[in-house]
């Protein structure tokens, strides 16, 4: 990819209209899950689009989200050469059709360049825009579209390729599946992180040899350590994966005091703050630094953050506070159009899940199921079953899943 | 005129120096590190408070966090189990005269250099004391290595797969010490008191096993031994007054005649 001329002033961030009413809102929660959801009515079946109070055919209240099928006819497409609005303004010509979906409704979606002009079949799906909104794009009726290369669908997706990213601990079974993953995803540039340089870490020849990597040390509980670290590099990293964690397997009992807990928070906690605060700023500033720009943030959490698992108390609890504090983040980062992807994997096959029964989640399953979250640009990641049956039963009844984990 | 009137005339006059043994805190020098299932100790970390911002307009400050054991410290005989049930064993009960005494400075850097796992001998110390005299009553026995000249801390730490690979003594070394020379206490460059690989010893962890139960201390990660002379210095060595503390980091300073 080109290179940016570095005397051209960098652009600043501007998104598209973000305004949704509260029940269009529905449409963002499927498809930060990835999920494409239309209302659909409970008495007569209609399919709903726009979203809406009441059911467009017979008026029935009882109306529901539901995952829809994408299969789509384009009836007809467009090349929009003006427009007032800032976004799109900077992003002319943008190309849109008119799509009607096998399940009913006629739909406006952006469309990938690969998508052939009308008539033609065409997959529509939701994707989060810059501004973290749902909206509806086109795609060609194919498996394996390239998104990274489409200039309009690079704008709703985070994908690595040609991107630098950050992996804040090269260490963990996890972090170094996540550097072979995203490098073999097309990353330019991948700064690894790893805290205390004097314990050589299996695995640690083979990150070196790869040559997108550069190893730095990195202590997210040193918060000049941090803060050196983006002074150095914040201002090139176009994604940061936030996955330092500690994670010890005591509740309240099981261990005396706080120091363990304590560390975990510090790690899990505090240390998403201090890389927020070192880090946050230059990202946020560089949210429409051309094709190349800061484009997202994750946040590795865990599915005990939204409800706690009594075996591993004390690292739910902090998993929990992380969950609130990326919260935080992402309205933060939001107005420069940065997204924070949090993930909430179940237990990790690894050293400290070693007395957990499978399934457990291989960590280059995890680290593919990241990259493949940042390409299709998902912004909350349930990735493999233990994850989504927690999501399910949470979703369902949280009180029933909270006796449920403490039996 | 008074000793301490001379002491003072000497110091100002520059006839004695002050060495400051000690390591700076940092977040970036080498902590002790345990299997990471045990309790671990904090290393340094420091935040900020207020840097004549709109957190505090005129004053610059720091909070900062440690465990007892962090950078250059002192070790109490409370701080292993051999010395737990002893009096004024703790860095609030010792009394204060024992933080000032004589320093046997025994060289042992050609050693260290050629084997990171050089353990000192009773016959290393009687050959240095045939060199040097012998080892007075109530000294500091400060072995030198020039261990703190690695300023990676990759290679001061010295780990490999089996673990870390730094100087001490040998069990027989600490108890000759003890019992026959009566010393106050023991001092290393590196990490800890004893060598690296001294969980492999009978008793496990020698030093800490015998200098404790005896009623003496323990200084470690110090610093410009190569300073010193063999013998004839005066090291200064007070911990913070922790109610019953374990131990404490502190500023060592040796006094040297020139």
């Amino acid at each position: 990819m080109k290179k940016k001329n570095p005397i051209l002033r960098t652009r600043l961030p501007t998104l598209p209209p973000a305004a949704r009413s509260r029940v269009a809102l529905g449409l963002t929660a499927a498809a930060a899950l990835g999920r494409f959801e239309l209302q659909q009515c409970g008495d007569c079946g209609t399919v709903q689009y726009p979203p809406r109070e009441a059911c467009q055919n017979c008026l029935s209240t009882k109306i529901f989200w539901k995952p829809q099928p994408g299969e789509a006819e384009l009836l007809a497409s467009t090349v929009l050469h003006h427009s007032n609005d800032l976004f799109f303004r900077e992003r002319l010509p943008w190309r849109l059709g008119l799509a009607r979906l096998a399940c009913g409704p006629t739909v406006v979606a952006h469309l990938h360049a690969g998508v052939q002009n009308a008539p033609a079949r065409i997959r529509v799906t939701a994707r989060l825009d810059r501004a973290g909104q749902a909206v509806l794009v086109g795609l060609p009726d194919k498996e394996n579209v390239n998104m990274a290369e489409d200039r309009q669908l690079r704008e709703f997706s985070c994908d690595p390729k040609h991107r630098k990213v950050l992996v804040t601990d090269g260490k963990s079974s996890l972090g170094q599946a996540l550097v072979k993953a995203l490098a073999a995803a097309g990353a330019d540039l991948i700064w690894v992180g790893h805290a205390e340089p004097w314990k050589r870490f299996p695995g640690f020849d083979e990150l070196q040899k790869l040559p997108q990597v550069t190893l730095v040390p990195l202590d997210v509980t040193d918060s000049r350590n941090v803060r050196e670290l983006a002074a150095e590099v914040g201002a090139k990293v176009d994604i940061l994966v936030s996955n330092a964690e500690i994670h010890r397997t005591h509740g309240i009992a099981s261990r005396q005091g706080v120091e363990t807990a304590r560390a975990e928070m510090d790690v899990n906690y505090f240390g998403l703050l201090r890389l927020a605060q070192e880090f946050g700023p230059a990202m946020r500033a560089r949210g429409a630094d051309g094709l190349a720009s800061a484009v997202a943030w994750v946040n590795l959490l865990s599915i005990y953050a939204l409800a706690n698992f009594p075996p591993h108390g004390t690292f739910s609890a902090s998993k929990a506070a992380a969950q609130s504090l990326a919260q935080c983040l992402r309205a933060e980062m939001r107005p420069a159009g940065v997204r924070v992807v949090n993930v909430f994997p179940g237990p990790i096959d690894d050293e400290w899940n070693q007395l957990l029964a499978p399934p457990k989640l291989a960590p280059a399953a995890l680290a593919s199921a990241i990259v493949s979250a940042l390409r299709e640009g998902v912004e909350d990641l349930y990735p493999g079953d233990v994850a989504q049956e927690w999501l399910e039963r949470w979703r369902d009844n949280p009180k029933a899943l909270e006796r449920e984990l403490s039996s | 005129m008074s000793a301490l009137a001379s002491f003072t005339k000497e110091l100002l006059s520059g006839k004695i120096r002050v060495i400051d043994l000690t390591q700076t805190l940092s977040p970036e020098f080498p902590h002790i590190s345990l299997p990471p299932e045990m309790g671990q100790a904090w290393p340094f970390r420091i935040e900020e408070v207020s840097r004549y911002d709109e957190r505090g307009p005129a004053w610059y400050w720091n909070n900062f966090s440690c465990g007892e054991h962090t950078g250059t410290h002192f070790d109490a005989p409370v701080h292993w189990i051999s010395g737990k049930d002893l009096p004024q064993n703790a860095t609030d009960s010792i009394p204060p005269e024992r933080f000032v005494g004589p320093a046997s400075v025994l060289n042992c850097s050609d050693e260290a250099k050629k084997d990171a796992d050089f353990l000192l001998t009773v016959d290393w110390i009687k050959s240095w004391e045939r060199k040097h005299g012998r080892i007075p009553p109530k000294a500091w026995v400060l072995m030198r290595t020039d261990w703190s000249k690695r300023s990676d801390p990759a290679a001061y730490q010295n780990y490999d797969e089996t673990g870390q690979h730094t100087p001490g003594p040998d069990a027989d070394a600490v108890k000759f010490l003890v019992e026959e020379r009566d010393l106050l206490g023991f001092g290393t460059e590196s990490i800890g008191t004893d060598a690296g690989q001294a969980q492999h010893l009978r008793p496990p962890y020698p030093c800490h096993y015998f200098m404790h139960g005896a009623g003496r201390y323990g200084l470690q990660c110090l610093a410009n031994l190569d300073q010193l002379p063999p013998t004839g210095a005066v090291v200064i060595a007070a911990p913070l007054k922790i109610r019953n503390g374990s131990g404490s980091p502190l500023r060592a300073i040796a006094l040297v005649e020139t």
